[in-house]
């Protein structure tokens, strides 16, 4: 069997007109109900961008399509200019180089720390690769220089279920940066993190940004000051108002169905 | 690659499963061979039968637990694999009969029966042993990955794809039950009378096909153990414990989950194969549901995704149906239903993880 990704043509991703996501027209309904409505948005290359919203505002549908989980019904998403996402499985949006994480803490419970990351690591990842190549020197190095990142160097062979919240929740990260994207979803990075975690987790994602793009949906709003330069908000599945955060905050529209009332 | 298979294990394992092989494989043939029959060290010629029915059962234990205890896919199917080695080799024993039948034809008796005047175009080839024993190594590994492939694709998982595994066993059964179909009808195939011109009644037959068993069985064990032990067993129980974490990851797990339920049919196919020739029949019960279930238990009483727990699983339970069939023959399905409940309940990680409580240097991984 050859290795996943592997008929994909062209593994760059073409983003020399400075945009890396391109969100056009985006429909998507369950039984009827619009979870996203003609959405339109664009995430520049290197970008560090706060999608924020209310509940049932569309993040998460969003998200789903990006990465290949949910088919929109209209719309195109486009990844760089040259990757047409709603025609790619999970997998190969992986390979082509967008990372997730979810919005509950998803690593491998039985797995090591360090083997959370080997799985994740970028790499040829096809059955026979998996069963006969072990693990190169370079590829150990990468391994704990993300160790090291993510502040996980002393827990690296403990099972990953030991770790606590906060710390799962770096270890996603991590293992996302273990995949080296061009853009990173990340969906509620601080949710039931304390204080320190929370500052801890804004300076990780702030040293992240310039190298790879981010996304990052988020509900806790000192937290999105102290990262973000441009924020979106959505509201029944398409956008509401976008900016800095300050322009964003005093926007009646915004006052009305979110921050306010 | 020597050095490779040598740290699948620690020095402490090696020497348990090559003892472990010693005894079987000298010790138990010596007392046999050299030991006086008045003795209790004596070991009976058909304890070579019994045992290597044993170890047929433990290697498909061993199949299971790769597709349940590592990858977290219950197949509660597993009997039609076995059956499908389990027939071909049937079939190229019926074939060996020759003219000795009850009918002194050259067809099979059941053929005979009948009425038929000739041969199916496919029972052609079982005249020989080196087609026969292609078809054991391909058909139900082919089987699996077709049936595999539209199930995986279309993400049936969980219990849905264990109840179709069911209703593909009852299937099956159902079909073979039929005397159209040509494969013996309910009595199946049976009264062989020699493998590759050897009698099977004959001691050392017996011996030599429980003998090549145990190598069979170890060979399979370690390749598992190989498996397991790599990056792609990894991949395995990532897929057990968070599949999308692993899609997303950039892994085609249907690739995945293809490969080793083939790998487990496959080994489940030469488990049917080696079983026949040593128990004197193959017929349709072996396709029952149940039957396909108890392969489950062996693997959920010895401990998921731990091989060796397998491997002992299959052999307790066994022994135990062995022991209480002639005991208590109406309480056997009691006693396992209750032992399922129990095991369940109490130690999830079946009685491996019961041992390696105590033992803190075998850190065992199965499913929490």
């Amino acid at each position: 069997m050859d290795s996943p990704g592997a008929h994909i043509k062209d593994d760059s991703v073409d983003a020399t007109h400075g945009c890396i996501l391109y969100i056009e027209g985006l429909t998507v309904s369950f039984d009827g109900f619009k979870a996203l409505d003609d959405l339109n948005l664009y995430i520049d290359d290197g970008e560090l961008r706060c999608i924020i919203g209310p509940n049932g505002a569309g993040k998460t549908t969003m998200m789903d399509v990006i990465t290949g989980k949910t088919r929109p019904d209209r719309g195109t998403v486009f990844f760089g200019q040259n990757h047409d996402l709603t025609e790619m499985t999970e997998y190969e949006i992986s390979h082509a180089g967008i990372g997730r994480k979810f919005q509950k803490p998803t690593v491998f419970l039985n797995h090591t720390v360090f083997e959370n990351l080997e799985l994740a690591l970028h790499a040829k990842k096809g059955i026979w690769q998996s069963l006969t190549k072990p693990l190169t020197g370079e590829q150990r190095d990468t391994i704990e220089k993300d160790l090291e990142t993510i502040g996980l160097k002393e827990q690296k062979n403990l099972p990953a279920g030991l770790l606590s919240h906060g710390q799962k929740q770096w270890l996603e990260i991590g293992m996302l940066l273990a995949q080296n994207p061009r853009l990173l979803l990340i969906d509620e990075p601080v949710a039931g993190m304390t204080h320190q975690e929370t500052e801890h987790t804004a300076e990780l994602l702030k040293s992240l940004a310039g190298k790879h793009s981010v996304v990052v949906v988020e509900h806790e709003m000192d937290f999105i000051r102290s990262i973000a330069n441009r924020v979106t908000v959505l509201h029944e599945g398409h956008v509401l108002a976008d900016g800095k955060m300050d322009e964003v905050q005093n926007d009646p529209k915004v006052i009305e169905v979110y921050l306010g009332s | 690659m020597i050095k490779k298979i040598a740290t699948l294990h620690s020095l402490k394992g090696w020497l348990i499963a090559f003892g472990l092989l010693g005894i079987a494989m000298v010790l138990l043939p010596l007392l046999n061979i050299f030991v006086p029959e008045e003795s209790v060290l004596h070991v009976p010629d058909y304890m070579f039968s019994l045992l290597g029915k044993y170890l047929c059962y433990a290697l498909v234990a061993l199949a299971v637990d790769l597709i349940w205890g590592y990858t977290g896919i219950l197949s509660l199917g597993h009997g039609v694999f076995f059956s499908m080695g389990g027939y071909a080799m049937g079939m190229y024993l019926m074939r060996s009969i020759g003219k000795e039948g009850v009918y002194k034809n050259d067809l099979p008796d059941f053929m005979v029966f009948l009425d038929w005047k000739e041969l199916p175009w496919y029972w052609y080839g079982f005249d020989y042993f080196a087609f026969t024993l292609l078809v054991i190594l391909i058909l139900p590994g082919l089987f699996a990955f077709t049936f595999g492939y539209f199930a995986f694709k279309s993400r049936i998982k969980g219990v849905y794809f264990a109840i179709i595994t069911q209703a593909m066993t009852y299937a099956l059964m159902l079909l073979f039950f039929r005397n159209e179909t040509g494969f013996g009808g309910n009595n199946g195939l049976t009264d062989f009378k020699r493998i590759l011109g050897y009698s099977l009644q004959e001691p050392s037959t017996k011996m030599s096909l429980y003998i090549i068993t145990i190598i069979v069985l170890f060979l399979s064990y370690v390749l598992s153990r190989y498996v397991v032990q790599s990056k792609l067993g990894r991949v395995l129980t990532a897929i057990r414990d968070a599949e999308s974490r692993v899609m997303f990851s950039g892994y085609n797990t249907l690739h995945y989950k293809l490969f080793v339920w083939t790998l487990s049919a496959f080994l489940c196919g030469i488990a049917g194969a080696l079983y026949v020739p040593q128990v004197g029949i193959i017929n349709p019960s072996e396709m029952q549901p149940s039957n396909s279930i108890e392969m489950a238990i062996w693997v959920a009483v010895g401990g998921r995704g731990t091989l060796s727990g397998a491997l002992v699983g299959a052999g307790l339970v066994n022994g135990a149906k062995s022991w209480f069939t002639v005991a208590a023959p109406d309480y056997w399905l009691y006693f396992l239903g209750t032992l399922f409940i129990v095991l369940t309940l109490f130690f999830p990680k079946g009685l491996v993880g019961v041992f390696s409580r105590f033992s803190s240097k075998d850190k065992a991984r199965g499913p929490s």
